[in-house]
């Protein structure tokens, strides 16, 4: 199989993500957006390791993972205490940080 | 290897401000004696090194020189030539005085809530002692980035005894009075900083000419003179009048020259007296000892390219700062500005490039420090007592307190360089220096005395002079800790107006040594040059 | 001998030092000190007269080395003093005057609190002047220039409380201090020149250097004419010494009649060698003169204050002095000989106006006088003598001094001496008007005197032997001092060796000119007789003539200096404190103000919005790739 449709698939899901998160004010939709984001690009380097013959971009898909897996942990903690304290998940209610 | 005399002198008030700071809450009273202590010791280790100074041996002495990054060239070199060891020796002098006379302006108002953990004289005393050690190690510093460090990291605590410590009367009430103090602090730190960093890309640049011609980078002061004079080192005429300007900005800003001088009324101003004597009698005068050791010796060609444009800055200065004074009312502002008129004086000693100009500016260093730290803490005591320092509130003191009213005459009247005090020595000495090469400027800057005797003579007669003004009936005479801080002070002018050499031969070598870099001689007399 | 001169510096200096920081213990003795001090160092000054008699003329000159005091390279100021018969002439002076004033200011200031600070402020000024007239080297001549400058100040101001002495005394220091100028200009041109302050490495090189350095020379001279001018209170420089009266006044008949002022006239004859070297700012000084001793004689004539005339008498007598000095070597002695004996019968005159308002409640207005020689006696024949003395009448002290400018004036030769001869007779005259005037209106005529402001009514009384010796002693002085200075001309041949001396050759004889300042002196006081002693004195000045009423105002030289100066300088300070406000530091603020508010401006661009920065992320990362792309491409 062509290597490069798993790169037009990463890219599709890449812009699929990047559109969500503009696009979406849910932020629980957002963060699966950015999630979608970072599988994309694990997809890609996943996809360069193959065809460069080397494993430098497997080993930096388990980075990814790893990143975000702790970006879960601390993101959807963060959005639980939004939602807590203002009844809503909506990213555009939560716009304190502004000087 | 010798007992490390200088880096002790530094680390005396160092540790002291950690001590003080260290002195728990409820016990002000020893935190202030704690301070004391340290000043004193740190006085006693300065007299040593004056003693222990050879003015006749090599022109830096009490060295001490360790390698502190290498790959970067920075060393940890100290030493004292004769103008930098009496330097050190009068920080030491007067900031025991300077927290005798400031004993009770950092005591808590007494609504403050005893239970809060609430220690505001520590701290003003534990700054003065940081900002002692940072004076005293950048007069000490041979090393330009040493040096640097210093210069800059003395602004932190000056920040906050500027801005954290005011006049606890003001006229415009406290809220008015807080946000004045705030402009006053961040003004001076953003004008400092601002000389600062330009000063800090003009070192960089020091070390990449160095590292570019000689292979290794260096700050060191000795090395470069060293490379420079066995021709090894070869700055080029535009880059060394850049950096030059960079040096002298800082300076300039410091120290401070007409038109960077704006800062300085306002921190003098808003301060408490003895801060205000801290900035002008102590820190200031890193800005004109640098001008000395870095500016003249670094760029020597540079600084005489310059020397037309500075000296007439200077001499704006000596007129302007004189008349701006007169035209102040308030007593500290008036004082400050009189400090812009002398460093004017100072400058144009420095700038002159005679043995008498810059041997008076290098005394008049000296002379000024204890004549501002006379007048201000006085006028401090008086403002203290009234609770104001506009002038117009003031009148017939001397009625009530003939000797606050003689002490406050004079401080004046050293500030107005009456001979027989010390000033007077300093001045006549820059003066003459400059005349000799320039004649017209020298005439113009005679000028400045009269303005001086001006501005002196219509503060005491506003002040002390006339029918006691209502507010002042009841006002308390010198009491023993003040007369404790101005005596001495007064003495020393006396003794130094009177017989100045002790200190001008323990100048005269150093300001040698800063002319021969810069080649250059002093004018023979007309009448032998004819010969 | 040579460590007695030190001595005589260091008693007065011991004096003030002890009083003024003794504190109140010292209130009961201090003025016993003060005067014991004094005393000590005219005892001091009389050993050292006599030292100085039994030695050749020329081998006279005593030296005596101190110590360094300032040495900076080339730069070298020592601390010395020199004993010639000038410097002699002028510490008898000043110690036999000053001994005196301070015997008087006993019972003068008696009911003053603060006594003792008033004899250690004596003691301090007979310091400084005697380390002026002692220095042997222009530096230290300064800083006794300054030191009684200083003394003066204090003294002027000494009643502090009252606002017009506070600001007399600012405004004698400050005139003062522009004369200073001069002075530090001119020592530094001489260290340009000569490379050097001493009178002994300058003086006899004067003549040699104005062939090379003329310009410097004369500059020099002229420098030192402006010093001389501050000092001594000539035009342009002379409008402090009318204000100096507000002083006590003891302080006015030491300071401001008989030592101080003439300091200026010290230094012209001490710097002689520089000004026979420089013609030009010799006719400087001889116009100074001249015009000072009418600009005082006028104004003199219009006060009504009788310190006040005697200040304006003062100016004009040592306008004379300045004129002699001018001169050149026909004068130089002659004006030293006005000098003396000017100390002693001004001194006197100042030490009668004292009593007389001892007497009369502190009054000064000569107006409320009137009739006084009966209820003061003493007074009235000490004062009498004074006058006859300063008028000139044949006899007198003035008469010989005065007369020997007058003819010292006509022997300068040319139009120049014709000028100068008839505007010292011309000042003769209205010297002789004034006096008569302040004479007649003192202690003759009907009483005028009324309650002052509190309804104390004066009872004129003579004053206690304290004052009224000194009086009787400065008295002697005006009679006798003259004529022994002229018999055999034994005071030329004392001074010839320092000041030189020649006679010039007038173009009219000696005894014309005293036959003409006779008929001046008959003429000025037969005018004053007409006007004051065969008319009532109107207790009321009346308007009087417009150059009365110049004179009256100082010949408007105040007006002109408070409409130039004062206001000029207050808008020139207010116009600056607003420059540096608003241009200085509003170039600062602008700055701050600016950065405030584009900073203001970018902080839109936070508005919180986590999608917004999305946008700016992927925008800016999209730019990242396009523009790497794009360098790949190129």
């Amino acid at each position: 199989m062509n290597p490069a449709n798993y790169l037009y698939l990463s890219a599709l899901l890449f812009t699929i993500g990047a559109a969500g998160v503009l696009i979406r004010r849910n932020a629980i939709v957002v963060f699966m957006c950015v999630e979608l984001m970072l599988n994309a690009c694990n997809l890609a380097f996943v996809t360069f390791s193959r065809l460069h013959g080397n494993l430098d971009g497997q080993v930096i898909a388990f980075f990814t993972m790893v990143v975000a897996a702790a970006e879960v942990v601390v993101g959807l903690a963060i959005i639980v205490s939004i939602f807590r304290s203002r009844h809503s998940a909506s990213v555009d209610d939560a716009n304190l940080m502004k000087l | 290897m010798s007992f490390p005399l200088l880096t002790v002198t530094a680390a005396v008030p160092a540790v002291g401000a950690v001590v003080t700071a260290a002195v728990p809450a409820a016990k002000r009273s020893a935190a202030k004696y704690t301070a004391l202590l340290f000043s004193v010791a740190t006085l006693v280790l300065a007299i040593v090194a004056l003693v222990r100074f050879d003015p006749d041996g090599d022109r830096y002495q009490l060295t001490e020189s360790h390698a502190w990054i290498k790959d970067f060239g920075l060393r940890y070199d100290l030493g004292v030539d004769g103008i930098g060891v009496t330097l050190v020796a009068l920080t030491a002098l007067l900031i025991p005085f300077v927290m005798l006379a400031g004993w009770h302006d950092a005591d808590p108002l007494e609504d403050v809530n005893p239970n809060r953990r609430w220690r505001p004289t520590q701290g003003f005393f534990a700054l003065i002692l940081l900002v002692e050690a940072m004076v005293v190690l950048s007069f000490e510093a041979t090393d330009v980035f040493l040096f640097y460090i210093f210069f800059e990291a003395m602004l932190i605590p000056m920040y906050f005894l500027i801005g954290g410590f005011g006049d606890r009367a003001h006229a415009a009430g406290e809220e008015e009075a807080a946000r004045q103090r705030s402009y006053a602090a961040v003004k001076f730190l953003l004008y400092n900083l601002a000389g600062g960093l330009i000063m800090l890309a003009a070192v960089i640049g020091l070390y990449a000419v160095t590292a570019k011609q000689l292979g290794q980078g260096t700050f060191s002061l000795q090395e470069i003179l060293a490379a420079r004079g066995s021709g090894k080192l070869h700055i080029e005429t535009s880059t060394e009048r850049w950096l030059f300007l960079g040096f002298f900005f800082a300076f300039a800003v410091k120290a401070p020259l007409w038109p960077l001088h704006t800062w300085l009324p306002n921190a003098m101003g808003e301060s408490t007296a003895p801060v205000a004597v801290l900035i002008t009698a102590v820190v200031d005068k890193v800005g004109t000892f640098a001008m000395l050791r870095y500016c003249l010796q670094l760029f020597p060609e540079a600084s005489k390219w310059a020397t037309p444009t500075i000296l007439v800055l200077a001499l704006i200065g000596v007129i302007y700062g004189a008349l701006l004074a007169v035209g102040q009312r308030d007593i500290k502002r008036l004082i400050a500005y009189a400090s812009i008129s002398h460093f004017g004086f100072i400058i144009l000693g420095i700038f002159a490039m005679t043995s008498q100009g810059q041997s008076g500016a290098a005394l008049y260093m000296i002379n000024h420090g204890i004549s501002t730290a006379a007048l201000m803490l006085v006028a401090g005591f008086l403002i203290t007592r009234r609770g104001s320092r506009l002038i117009a509130d003031f009148g017939g003191v001397q009625k009530v307190a003939p000797v606050l009213a003689g002490t406050f005459l004079i401080g004046g009247l050293a500030t107005l360089s009456l001979p027989g005090l010390a000033p007077f020595v300093s001045e006549f000495l820059v003066l003459v220096g400059t005349f000799t090469r320039y004649p017209v400027i020298g005439i113009v800057a005679t000028l400045g005395i009269v303005l001086a005797a001006l501005y002196v003579l219509v503060l005491y007669q506003r002040t002390m002079t006339g029918p006691v003004k209502a507010g002042i009936e009841g006002m308390s005479d010198l009491k023993v800790r003040e007369l404790v801080v101005v005596a001495p002070l007064i003495a020393l002018l006396l003794f130094l107006g009177v017989y100045p050499k002790p200190v001008t031969d323990i100048l005269n070598p150093s300001v040698k040594h800063t002319l021969s870099d810069v080649h250059k001689t002093d004018p023979k007399p007309a009448l032998e040059a004819k010969k | 001998m040579e460590n007695l001169i030190g001595l005589l510096v260091a008693s007065p200096l011991l004096g003030a030092g002890i009083l003024l920081t003794g504190g109140k213990r010292l209130d009961r003795v201090g003025h016993w000190l003060g005067t014991l001090l004094a005393l000590v160092s005219f005892a001091l000054g009389v050993a050292l007269f006599a030292n100085m008699l039994g030695k050749d003329a020329d081998d006279r000159g005593l030296h005596s080395h101190l110590f360094t005091w300032v040495p900076v390279g080339g730069f070298r100021a020592d601390v010395g003093f020199q004993l010639d018969q000038l410097s002699m002439t002028f510490v008898l002076l000043i110690t036999g005057v000053g001994t005196l004033i301070h015997i008087y200011s006993i019972g003068y200031m008696e009911h003053d609190e603060r006594r003792r600070r008033f004899f250690g402020y004596l003691n301090l000024f007979l310091a400084a002047m005697l380390l002026l007239v002692l220095a042997d080297n222009y530096f230290l001549l300064y800083a006794g220039w300054e030191g009684v400058g200083l003394a003066s100040y204090l003294l002027i101001g000494f009643w502090q409380h009252k606002p017009s002495a506070a600001t007399a005394a600012k405004k004698a220091f400050l005139v003062n201090r522009v004369g200073d100028i001069g002075l530090s200009v001119g020592i530094m041109l001489m260290f340009t020149t000569f490379g050097s302050f001493a009178f002994a490495d300058i003086l006899p090189k004067a003549q040699e250097a104005s062939t090379t350095q003329h310009a410097t020379v004369t500059g020099i001279g002229f420098m030192l004419l402006l010093a001389a001018c501050g000092k001594s209170a000539q035009v342009p420089l002379q409008s402090w010494l009318g204000d100096a009266m507000e002083g006590p006044t003891p302080v006015s008949a030491l300071i401001h009649a008989a030592t101080m002022v003439t300091a200026g006239v010290y230094l012209i004859t001490r710097s002689g060698a520089i000004f026979n070297a420089a013609p030009d700012a010799q006719t400087a000084v001889v116009t100074v003169g001249a015009v000072t001793l009418l600009f005082g004689a006028i104004v003199g004539c219009a006060k009504d204050d009788i310190k006040k005339a005697l200040a304006g008498s003062t100016m004009s007598q040592i306008g004379y002095m300045i004129m002699a000095a001018g001169l050149g070597p026909i004068g130089y002695v002659f004006a030293i000989m006005h000098l003396v004996t000017h100390g002693f019968f001004k001194a006197g005159l100042f030490l009668g106006a004292g009593s007389v308002m001892h007497g009369m409640n502190d009054e000064v207005d000569m107006r409320r006088y009137g009739g006084l020689r009966k209820y003061m006696p003493v007074t009235f024949v000490t004062f009498g003598l004074g006058y006859l003395a300063i008028i000139g009448f044949p006899g007198l002290s003035g008469f010989f001094s005065k007369d020997k400018i007058i003819e010292a004036a006509f022997a300068k030769g040319g139009t120049e001496g014709w000028i100068l001869g008839c505007c010292a007779l011309l000042g003769a005259a209205i010297t002789a008007f004034y006096m008569t005037r302040v004479m007649i209106m003192t202690f003759f005529g009907e009483k005028r005197w009324v309650p002052d402001a509190d309804g104390h009514e004066p009872h004129p009384h003579e004053s206690p032997s304290s004052m009224t010796i000194p009086m009787i002693i400065l008295a002697f002085g005006s009679v006798l001092a003259g004529g022994l200075f002229s018999i055999n001309s034994s005071f030329v041949k004392w001074l010839e060796p320092v000041t030189g001396h020649s006679e010039g050759d007038s173009p009219v004889s000696a005894g014309t000119v005293t036959a003409g300042t006779m008929v001046a002196l008959v003429i000025g006081v037969g005018i004053a007789w007409a006007m004051y002693a065969r008319r009532s004195v109107p207790a009321v000045a009346p308007r009087g003539s417009l150059l009365t009423r110049a004179a009256r105002r100082d010949l408007l030289q105040d007006d002109f200096n408070h409409v130039v100066l004062v206001r000029g300088g207050e808008h020139l300070t207010r116009s600056l404190v607003y420059l540096d406000h608003s241009l200085v530091d509003g170039v600062v603020n602008g700055t701050a103000a600016s950065v405030g508010g584009l900073s203001g401006r970018l902080r839109k661009l936070q508005n919180g919005y986590v999608r917004s920065y999305a946008v700016s992320m992927l925008g800016g990362s999209a730019v990242l790739v396009a523009a790497t792309l794009l360098m790949r491409a190129v």
